[in-house]
């Protein structure tokens, strides 16, 4: 079995954060897909990015997520989704978001 | 060069995937795929009176069959009037294709006439689902529709197809193929040879079986495996039929309504071998008392399921019948003499009981007598409460697919409409559907249709003149203030159904209850059989909601209750 957690829990303090990067067929109803099921799983979604790749046939989704110890089952009911092709795990420090920071500010 | 329009396509491939029977009601927005059936000569059509019941009579095709079944329905409200079904299959895995009309494309996100988000709505119920948006596309959606409803665990889809693109023409030169499942297999070798060390190295396991049994047809695999190793084994409400239950290793089904003995040998266990069951919470009971002292062998196709709420030591994630055939070798031929013998001092200290067992006007009574009257081939189908438990408890299931019930949403309403579906995929059988007074009212319209197709089915009314099992749980847990749950103005359903064209006749003013029961179950075509039932006949025993399994109330030996 692909324990894709396991990596996690060895990674100090920042063990129930990840940023997930997903590849995922690009049609108009997919964010909902995934949008829905962390609502309906409560599931934690701390941030998410959506562009277009490969000539608009796919997306690449980046998803920075809080596991609570579920980042195990969170990867398999996004591997469920018939639009989502991979899943992969970064850790929490991935730049994509931190990056992004500068954008998100109160002031 | 093949030239047709997209409801054309629809239903060509329909014929394709060999549908014969699909049920639904027209409307504006899925004429053309109306007029396209109307031109089909191998699907007949089966005219619902509400769409609810042309989702359910789906299920009850799936059900019974194990193959895919097709519903329609027009866009707006014969979409959210078809929801609940799909939701229900979306619990209970069952294989459902449910294609509704929708308004033109131009029109859509215009707040048009008949107009709702049936795509936004239908995510969180189904497996997965589409908005068309060309003719071309129902080439590759059709096709992908049929492999994701069977593939794997099962589960309902829905596809949306605007007005628009049922009309567009489109040219193809090929016929799409029909596509191929693949089959998940998560596990080595390694793992099975783990679990048959944890099941020999056991002393007092308990083989676990659900729903997924029926869904992968792996009744005799686990038969097999229980046999060699001698397992006691259970099974939950929808796992009812994988084991006989007269079979000597079979305990009864688990958790809320068990018989006390059930539970009591699944607090003692020390190795639960779940095999297509997900720890529903009916059958675990507060999950973190739930056998305490048992390790975990979870074979399951959903790798979803494992893990989810009870963690497994070993997990076994494919396909549960191979599973359950490649562990046969793999494990000792046992005896386990006193962990049976122990069984057997729980189920005489602790027995199922059964009250009026031979008054075939109380609940009890009633089924067992209809289950002698008919055969094993029979379809048993239920609605949802009291009446539902009671045959859960009581019919003796022998074979897998003999029970049609909804165990994950628990939809009143049920009963009746999967009834009919199930008489329309084997005419030859009789089926029997067993219903309350409150759900048998949800979808009784269905009689309309039940009396124009001439289905062989019997309705049987077990009424209380209550919501009971609402009533029953307000008597238990709310001190008796029974509110809204007793109904003051009492139905008459024989007159009902005989206005329906139905033939019906009513047990509780018979002179001879038996002999009518038998004639009217023998009698071909559809009956409806009123059985009044008092209010206070309950079902025990019961599991408080949320309690653990072991803090079972009434069903004791020897207590009138
Ligand atoms: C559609 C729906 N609404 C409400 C409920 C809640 N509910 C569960 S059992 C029940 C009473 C069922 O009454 P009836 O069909 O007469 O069966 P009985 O329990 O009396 O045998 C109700 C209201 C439900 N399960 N489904």
């Amino acid at each position: 079995m692909q324990t894709v957690e396991s990596k996690l829990v060895t990674a100090g303090d920042n063990r129930n954060k990840a940023v997930l990067e997903l590849t995922v067929n690009n049609h108009p109803g997919v964010m909902s897909h995934i949008c829905g099921l962390f609502s309906r799983r409560v599931y934690n979604m701390e941030g998410i990015l959506c562009m277009p790749i490969d000539d608009g046939r796919l997306s690449r989704v980046w998803i920075r997520v809080t596991g609570n110890g579920q980042l195990e089952q969170i990867a398999k009911q996004l591997r469920k989704l018939e639009d989502v092709q991979t899943v992969r795990y970064h850790e929490a420090e991935h730049e994509v978001f931190v990056q992004l920071e500068d954008y998100f500010r109160v002031s | 060069m093949h030239k047709m329009n997209g409801a054309e396509v629809t239903i060509r491939l329909l014929e394709r995937y060999g549908i014969d029977t699909i049920a639904g009601i027209p409307g504006g927005s899925n004429l053309p795929l109306y007029d396209a059936l109307s031109q089909s000569g191998t699907i007949r059509h089966i005219l619902a009176r509400h769409e609810q019941g042309a989702g359910f009579m789906a299920q009850g095709m799936a059900r019974a069959t194990g193959r895919p079944a097709v519903c329609f329905a027009t866009s707006g409200p014969g979409a959210t009037n078809i929801l609940t079904a799909i939701a229900d299959a979306k619990l209970d895995s069952i294989p459902v294709i449910c294609i509704t009309g929708q308004v033109p494309q131009a029109m859509i996100g215009t707040d048009a006439f008949q107009e709702v988000d049936t795509y936004g709505m239908s995510i969180p119920i189904t497996k997965h689902n589409f908005l068309v948006r060309s003719a071309k596309e129902l080439l590759t959606v059709i096709p992908a529709a049929f492999r994701i409803a069977t593939e794997g665990r099962p589960g309902p889809v829905l596809i949306d197809i605007p007005k628009d693109v049922q009309l567009e023409s489109v040219e193809f030169e090929n016929r799409p193929e029909i596509l191929p499942k693949s089959i998940l297999k998560n596990y080595t070798d390694e793992d099975l040879r783990q679990a048959a060390m944890m099941i020999n190295a056991a002393e007092r396991p308990v083989l676990y079986l659900g729903g997924g049994i029926m869904h992968s047809e792996a009744s005799s695999a686990a038969i097999n495996l229980a046999e060699k190793n001698a397992l006691p084994t259970t099974m939950t409400l929808l796992g009812l039929g994988a084991m006989p239950i007269d079979h000597p290793l079979a305990l009864t089904m688990l958790g809320m309504h068990a018989a006390r003995y059930t539970n009591l040998v699944m607090e003692e266990c020390d190795l639960l071998v779940v095999a297509g069951a997900r720890f529903d919470d009916r059958a675990t009971g507060k999950i973190a008392e739930f056998c305490p002292g048992a390790k975990v062998i979870h074979i399951d196709i959903d790798p979803g399921e494992v893990d989810k709420l009870r963690t497994a030591q070993v997990k076994l994630v494919g396909d549960v019948g191979a599973i359950l055939e490649e562990l046969l070798p793999l494990v000792e031929t046992m005896k386990r003499d006193k962990w049976r013998a122990r069984v057997a001092t729980l189920k005489s200290e602790y027995p199922f009981v059964m009250p009026d067992a031979d008054n075939p006007l109380m609940p009890y009574g009633l089924i067992r007598r209809i289950a002698e009257i008919v055969d094993d081939d029979a379809i048993i189908a239920t609605d949802v409460g009291k009446h539902q438990m009671w045959v859960a408890q009581a019919y003796p299931f022998r074979r897998p697919r003999q029970l049609l019930t909804s165990g994950g949403l628990g939809t009143m309403g049920f009963g009746l409409p999967a009834a009919i579906g199930a008489s329309l995929a084997w005419p030859a059988r009789t089926v029997i559907c067993f219903s309350g007074d409150g759900s048998i009212l949800m979808n009784i319209q269905e009689l309309a249709t039940a009396v124009e197709q001439q289905v062989n089915l019997k309705v049987v009314v077990l009424n209380n003149t209550s919501l009971g099992l609402v009533r029953q749980q307000q008597d238990l847990f709310f001190g008796k203030r029974y509110f809204a749950s007793e109904y003051r103005n009492h139905v008459d359903f024989v007159t009902i159904a005989r206005g329906f064209g139905m033939q019906a006749i009513d047990l509780g003013e018979s002179v001879d209850p038996v002999a009518d029961l038998t004639a009217a179950i023998r009698r071909e075509g559809p009956c409806l059989i009123h059985v009044p039932i008092a209010r206070t006949e309950e079902v025990y025993p019961m599991v408080p909601p949320g309690a653990a399994n072991i803090e079972m109330i009434g069903g004791e030996k020897n207590a009138d209750c």
